[in-house]
C-alpha cells in the first residue's frame, strides 16, 4: 500500500463534518420495512463496521448511502451530499466494493483496470494498483480464470481506483482464504492510515474487531448499538460467568463481581482446588449474539 | 515581529471526471474487444446472414422473381435488413439484460457512468460490427452469386441512411426492450422469437406482393418492413418498384417511420433504463 491515498476534500467541505450522516432511514419492500429507522454517523477517517444477521438491512443501508437505492424516508448526507441526487463528481469521491464482480469476464485483469481508469478524474496508475492488491502476477490473466480471492481483490482494486475519500466495502472477504483475508486487512489498514474513511459490512466478528474503530450492530432493520469493538455491549460486557463443578454437576453463575464470588467459593473449599473452575468474560461474539437475539432467545 | 499568517489557499476544486463522450468512446473500445472475444457472437453476427443467402440461393437456384431479378438478388435486400436487426436490436437487447443480471451494470452505476456513455458504447459497437457484417454479405453475394451491386452513388446514399437509421432504431429499441423485460432468460427466449415473427411478416422470406394485405399492414408498424423495402430500392432495378404493395419505394415514409422509432426508442430508454434488476 503505497499509492492509494484519498484525494483531498474539495474546498468548502467542513473538516469536522462526518463523512456519513443518517437520520431515520427507512426502506420498505412490499410494505415490509427492511431498514426501519436507522441513525448512523461515520466520522471522517474512521473504519466503521456494520454487523448483523442476513436480511438485517446492512446491504440495503449501504446501497442507499452509495446512491444506488432509493429510500422511503429519512435524511442522508454522504460527503455532504444527498446520495439520491449525487452527481458524477460526487460519485468519483466514493469507492464501492460490492458483492458481485461486475467486469467483463473476457478481459484480463490489466485490461479491466486500464479500462475503468478512464472513468475517473485521477485514477491510481494500474501498475501501482496491481501491486497494492497483490495482483501483479495475475495481471495478464482473464477475469473468468481468477480464483474467488483474486476476483475479490480485483473488486477492491476497482473500488479504490479513483482515490476515494469514502470507501464502501460490502462483505469484502466472503470467500477468501485466511491468508488472503489477512492480506486484505492489511490493505484496509493502509487505506485507513492514509485517511480514507471506510464503511464495512461483514459477517466476521474477528474482522470487525481487527479492522474497525467502531462497530454498529444492525438487526431487524434497526441499529441497536454503535461502540468500539472492546466496548460493545456495555453492561453485558461487565457480567462475567463463573463455572465450577459441585457434587458432580456443573454450576454456572453470572456476576458483575466475580472476585467476590471466588473469595466465597475458595473459602467454602478448604481442600484448595475447586474442580472445573473457570471465569469467562463475554467476547465480541457473545455480546453480538445477545444483541441480535430475539426476546425468545433465538437468533433472528 | 512575526511573519503574517497567510490564509491557507483553499484546496483547488477536484478535477472533473471525464466527459460522457470520453467515457463513451472508451466503452466502444471495450464493447468491440468483448465482441471479438465472444466467438459465438462473431460467428452468429457475421455468418448467419451469409448462411441465409446460401440457403435461398441453393433452394431457388436460377429462378427469377421478376424479369432479370434472381432470387439471391431479391432476397439480399431482406437478408441485409435482417442482419442489421440482428446486430442491433437482438444483440443489444440480449446483451443489456445479461450485463444487468451479471452485475456489470451495477458496477457502472456505482462508478457514476452516464447512461449516455453506455449507449454510445453499444451504438459504436453495433455500427462497426454491422459494417463488417454487411461487407461480408455483399462480397459473398457479388462474388459467389453474381448479384449485381449498384453503381449509382444515389443508391449507396439510400443504403447508408437506411442502415444508419436501422442501426439507431435497433440499438435504442434493444436497450428499451431490456428495460422492460425482467431477466436475461426471458430476453433470450422472447427477443429472438419476436425477431423471427417480424422477419416473416416483414417480407424477409417472401416476395412482398405475395404477402396478404393485413399482414403488411401489421408489419408496417415496425421498422424491419421499412428497412427491407429500403434495401430493395437499393439492390433491385427501379422497374421492380411495381411489385411493392404500394407500387413505389416509399422513401419518405421509410425515413419517417424509422426516425419515429429512433425517437420512441430513445424516450422509452430514458424512462425505463435500469442498472439493476428490481428497484
Amino acid at each position: 500500500m503505497t499509492a492509494i491515498q484519498p484525494a483531498p476534500a474539495p474546498a468548502g467541505t467542513a473538516p469536522d463534518e462526518p463523512a456519513v450522516r443518517v437520520r431515520g432511514l427507512v426502506k420498505r419492500y412490499g410494505g415490509r420495512a427492511v431498514v426501519d429507522g436507522v441513525d448512523l454517523e461515520v466520522r471522517r477517517g474512521e473504519v466503521l463496521a456494520l454487523l448483523g444477521p442476513n436480511g438485517a438491512g446492512k446491504t440495503t443501508t449501504v446501497e442507499v448511502l452509495e446512491g444506488v437505492r432509493r429510500r422511503d424516508a429519512g435524511e442522508v448526507a454522504v460527503l455532504g451530499r444527498d446520495p439520491a441526487t449525487g452527481d458524477r463528481a460526487w460519485r468519483d469521491r466514493i469507492g464501492v466494493v460490492g458483492q458481485t464482480t461486475g467486469a467483463g469476464n473476457a478481459l484480463t485483469v490489466r485490461e479491466t483496470l486500464d479500462h475503468y481508469a478512464r472513468y475517473h478524474a485521477t485514477p491510481v496508475p494500474t501498475a501501482e494498483l496491481l501491486a497494492d492488491v497483490g495482483l501483479s502476477e495475475a495481471a495478464g490473466r482473464r477475469v473468468d480464470k481468477l480464483s474467488g480471492g483474486q476476483r475479490r481483490r480485483l473488486e477492491v482494486a476497482l473500488g479504490v481506483q479513483g482515490h476515494p475519500e469514502l470507501l464502501f466495502l460490502d462483505e469484502p472477504t466472503t470467500g477468501m482464504d485466511p491468508v488472503a483475508r489477512r492480506a486484505f486487512w492489511g490493505l484496509v489498514e493502509g487505506l485507513r492510515d492514509r485517511g480514507t474513511t471506510v464503511l464495512l459490512t461483514t459477517h466476521y466478528l474477528d474482522e470487525a474487531a481487527h479492522l474497525a474503530d467502531r462497530v454498529g450492530v444492525i438487526t431487524a432493520g434497526r441499529l441497536v448499538e454503535v461502540a468500539a469493538p472492546t466496548e460493545l455491549g456495555g453492561e453485558l460486557r461487565r457480567v462475567a460467568t463463573v463455572r465450577w463443578t459441585e457434587d458432580g454437576a456443573t454450576r454456572e453463575v453470572g456476576t458483575p463481581a466475580p472476585s467476590a464470588l471466588l473469595r466465597d467459593l475458595l473459602a467454602a473449599t478448604p481442600a484448595g482446588e475447586v474442580p472445573g473452575l473457570t471465569v469467562t468474560r463475554p467476547g465480541l461474539e457473545d455480546v453480538y449474539l445477545r444483541l441480535v437475539a430475539t426476546p425468545e432467545g433465538e437468533p433472528r | 515581529m512575526t511573519a503574517p499568517t497567510l490564509p491557507r489557499p483553499a484546496a483547488a476544486p477536484p478535477p472533473a471526471p471525464p466527459s460522457a463522450v470520453t467515457v463513451g468512446l472508451a466503452r466502444i473500445g471495450l464493447e468491440l474487444r468483448l465482441f471479438v472475444r465472444d466467438a459465438g457472437q462473431v460467428v452468429f453476427s457475421f455468418a448467419y446472414p451469409v448462411i441465409m443467402l446460401v440457403i435461398f440461393a441453393s433452394v431457388f437456384g436460377d429462378e427469377e422473381v421478376l424479369p432479370g431479378v434472381g432470387f439471391p438478388q431479391y432476397f439480399l435486400a431482406g437478408i441485409a435488413a435482417t442482419g442489421v436487426m440482428l446486430t442491433s436490436f437482438q444483440a443489444v437487447g440480449t446483451a443489456v439484460t445479461e450485463e444487468r443480471d451479471r452485475g456489470d451494470l451495477a458496477r457502472l452505476q456505482t462508478l457514476g457512468t452516464p447512461p449516455l456513455s453506455y449507449g454510445i458504447g453499444k451504438a459504436g459497437q453495433v455500427v462497426l460490427t454491422t459494417v463488417v457484417q454487411l461487407t461480408v454479405l455483399l462480397a459473398v453475394a457479388r462474388l459467389a452469386y453474381d448479384v449485381p451491386l449498384p453503381t449509382e452513388p444515389a443508391r449507396w446514399l439510400t443504403f447508408a441512411w437506411v442502415v444508419v437509421l436501422g442501426i439507431l432504431a435497433g440499438t435504442v429499441l434493444g436497450i428499451a426492450v431490456a428495460g422492460v423485460v425482467g431477466s436475461a432468460r426471458s430476453a433470450g427466449a422472447g427477443i429472438p422469437a419476436f425477431a423471427v415473427v417480424l422477419q416473416f411478416i416483414s417480407g424477409v422470406f417472401f416476395i412482398d406482393s405475395d404477402l396478404p394485405g393485413w399482414m403488411d399492414t401489421v408489419a408496417a408498424v415496425f421498422p424491419l418492413r421499412w428497412m427491407v423495402q429500403g434495401m430493395r430500392s437499393v439492390f433491385l432495378p427501379d422497374s421492380a418498384a411495381v411489385a411493392e404493395q404500394a407500387g413505389s419505394w416509399q422513401h419518405g415514409t421509410t425515413a419517417l417511420v424509422l426516425a419515429a422509432w429512433v425517437i420512441i426508442g430513445a424516450v422509452v430508454c430514458a424512462r425505463t433504463f435500469r442498472w439493476r434488476r428490481g428497484t
